[in-house]
């Protein structure tokens, strides 16, 4: 038993800043950021380092920063939705088909595909709930059945793989202005998706960390029966981590339609998977129970950096890829690094206490 | 304390899985501000009864009361509501989360109005500590993860919560099976200190030497039946330990206990 009593406040002071801030989980991420951003800085200064530039890289990071989040929060969870990307697809061609085949009013076709997308959402929570299968397979079902059904559905109806005209329903202009229109910034274009992107950020960073639901979500993540033993809703929270990836999904394939004016049947394949990568380099564990939402963000902007970095720089964009399974990788290890040096830190702290309990 | 009523009562508790009798015509009784030892060697229908007795399962067979009520709880939650708090072997604890949100998982403080209602998480890091230094530990960091903290921590996190949460029965499942034996005296003080605190403490074990340490009551149960019910005056240590174990199993245990008896000086000496 510690006998001595010394002010917890002293012994807070311990650990300093600068190893609080290694024990985030988004520290890799935010490394990561510093070193593609000074890296093309040095590479491309004429256009990386104008309003415009910036404009340019957080254009695609808004997007995929939109689902990167909502992909983080079900990692956190302790899940995986690979139906993510495709599902930007459907949601698009069921809002172009609805809009342009039978005249919908746009808001209208928006509130269908968002339906039909929450459905899907929670048909993926509830099967891995009901079937004990991994997530991972559920959802490459979904995945699959999506992928085909998008191309068909599209096919059988206009007779080809493209779904025009989506501008001509009524109440498109409003749409897009609310949900991805422009806006000028000191004379640069901006994209009303980053206004998004940062609020949903925020959103899910305020309810993982500061309401019971985000502690819900961590602990489903950590260990599901443990958090049911102590009267955690696990099978609510997953399915409710589902929905909510559905739900950027259509919020994302809204994007797409209303700035492209038209849907394509192949939109969002392989996405899912980027999505992921972004969450993953943001800090989240592929086991569940640990992550950010801002780190997934961030990872989301290292992306926006490479794509556009890469043309910036004069390469060649085939290259896009190699550079994000370079960056995957290094992200990993930097998080495997600091997630251990955050518990050998913690360890390190309580090491006095336990000499003085135990005498050893 | 002998015009006390028990607080939690079963009558010949039966259970069957499908033609499996995990639990034949098993009575026991829990007192406030005493330790119901449940021993038993593993498949002895222990882990039945005190998923019985927290709401997992439903007797087939029996009655249940408590607080002199006849009841069913068809839920833990049911019977965490109504004080009987259980402290599982895995402790439902979450490795990553830190001390602070695993204290409170479940049963989460909140402040703030409609939308804007949120975590109190100064209240919670704040109540944390306190509780934890009424069980004589020091938490230094509620933000430090659980999966970094030692098993006897651990163990005291889980009491503290369900002693916090206004507990009037705990059940502790095995806590000191994976402990070594310093740690599993720091275990066997908070259970102490539950009792002295008036909680019925329901201590599951198959290690008769921390049983007889703080048990008031001790029940053993063989192969889904009850064994023996005895008082601490009316039975000994050895007496004890030999009903645990058949005439055979007894020559191994004796030396088993010689080894753990050698162990304990090697250590002895190690640290002088």
């Amino acid at each position: 038993m510690p006998t001595k009593t010394i002010a917890p406040d002293e012994r807070m002071a311990e650990i300093g800043f600068v190893r609080r801030m290694f024990r985030r989980p988004e520290v890799g991420a935010v490394i990561g950021a510093s070193v593609v951003w000074i890296f093309f800085a040095v590479v491309a200064p004429e256009n990386w380092l104008t309003l415009g530039g910036v404009a340019r890289i957080l254009d695609p990071s808004s997007t995929l920063g939109i689902m990167a989040i909502a992909v983080a929060l079900l990692m956190i969870g302790g899940e995986f939705d690979l139906s993510t990307g495709v599902m930007t697809g459907t949601t698009g061609i069921i809002t172009g088909l609805l809009a342009t085949q039978l005249g919908m009013n746009i808001w209208l076709a928006m509130l269908v595909s968002l339906i039909f997308a929450l459905a899907v959402g929670y048909f993926n929570g509830w099967m891995v709930i009901k079937t004990g299968l991994p997530s991972f397979i559920v959802t490459l079902a979904t995945f699959f059945i999506l992928r085909g059904a998008n191309v068909g559905v599209t096919r059988l109806v206009v007779s080809q793989v493209r779904i025009s005209g989506i501008d001509d329903a009524p109440g498109f202009y409003a749409a897009r202005a609310l949900l991805n229109g422009e806006m000028s910034f000191l004379g640069v274009e901006f994209r009303t998706s980053l206004i998004w992107w940062i609020l949903l950020t925020a959103l899910a960073t305020w309810i993982l960390l500061r309401t019971k639901y985000g502690s819900w979500i961590f602990a489903v993540g950590g260990d599901a029966v443990a958090a049911r033993n102590v009267g955690v809703p696990s099978n609510m929270v997953k399915i409710a981590l589902f929905m909510n990836t559905a739900f950027a999904a259509w919020l994302v394939g809204m994007m797409s339609d209303l700035r492209l004016r038209s849907a394509v049947a192949s939109q969002g394949i392989g996405q899912e998977f980027v999505f992921i990568i972004a969450a993953v380099i943001g800090g989240c564990l592929l086991t569940g129970g640990y992550g950010s939402a801002i780190g997934a963000g961030i990872g989301a902007l290292i992306f926006g950096m490479a794509r556009v970095g890469i043309v910036f720089a004069g390469w060649d964009t085939d290259w896009f890829f190699s550079f994000l399974g370079v960056m995957l990788l290094v992200a990993v290890i930097v998080n495997n690094y600091t997630r251990k040096r955050a518990e050998t830190v913690a360890v390190a702290v309580a090491k006095p206490q336990e000499k003085g309990e135990e005498e050893d | 304390m002998a015009k006390q009523h028990p607080i939690l009562e079963v009558k010949n508790i039966s259970k069957l899985f499908g033609s499996v009798i995990a639990l034949s015509n098993v009575s026991a009784k829990v007192y406030p501000g005493e330790v119901t030892c449940l021993l038993g060697d593993n498949g002895a229908g222990k882990s039945t009864l005190i998923k019985i007795l927290c709401g997992v399962h439903q007797a087939t067979d029996g009655e249940y009361y408590f607080e002199g009520q006849k009841t069913v709880f068809n839920s833990p939650r049911e019977a965490l509501d109504n004080g009987i708090a259980t402290v599982y072997q895995d402790l439902s604890l979450i490795p990553l989360m830190p001390v602070w949100r695993n204290f409170f998982l479940g049963l989460e403080p909140e402040k703030g109005w409609g939308p804007f209602r949120r975590y109190d998480v100064e209240f919670a890091t704040r109540t944390v500590r306190a509780e934890m230094s009424k069980m004589g530990i020091d938490i230094r960091d509620p933000e430090q993860s659980v999966g970094t903290m030692s098993g006897g921590e651990r163990q005291s996190i889980a009491i503290a919560r369900a002693v916090y949460f206004g507990a009037k029965v705990l059940i502790l499942d095995e806590p000191t099976a994976a402990l070594g034996v310093k740690q599993a005296g720091t275990v066997l003080k908070y259970i102490a200190q539950a009792k002295a605190r008036n909680l019925g403490v329901i201590f599951i074990t198959h290690n008769p030497h921390h049983a007889y340490a703080v048990g008031d009551r001790f029940i053993i149960l063989k192969r889904g039946k009850t064994l023996g019910s005895w008082k601490r005056d009316e039975i000994t240590r050895e007496e004890m330990i030999r009903s645990m174990s058949g005439a055979d199993e007894l020559e191994a245990l004796s030396h088993e206990l010689d080894e753990l008896a050698r162990r304990k000086v090697v250590e002895k000496l190690a640290d002088a």
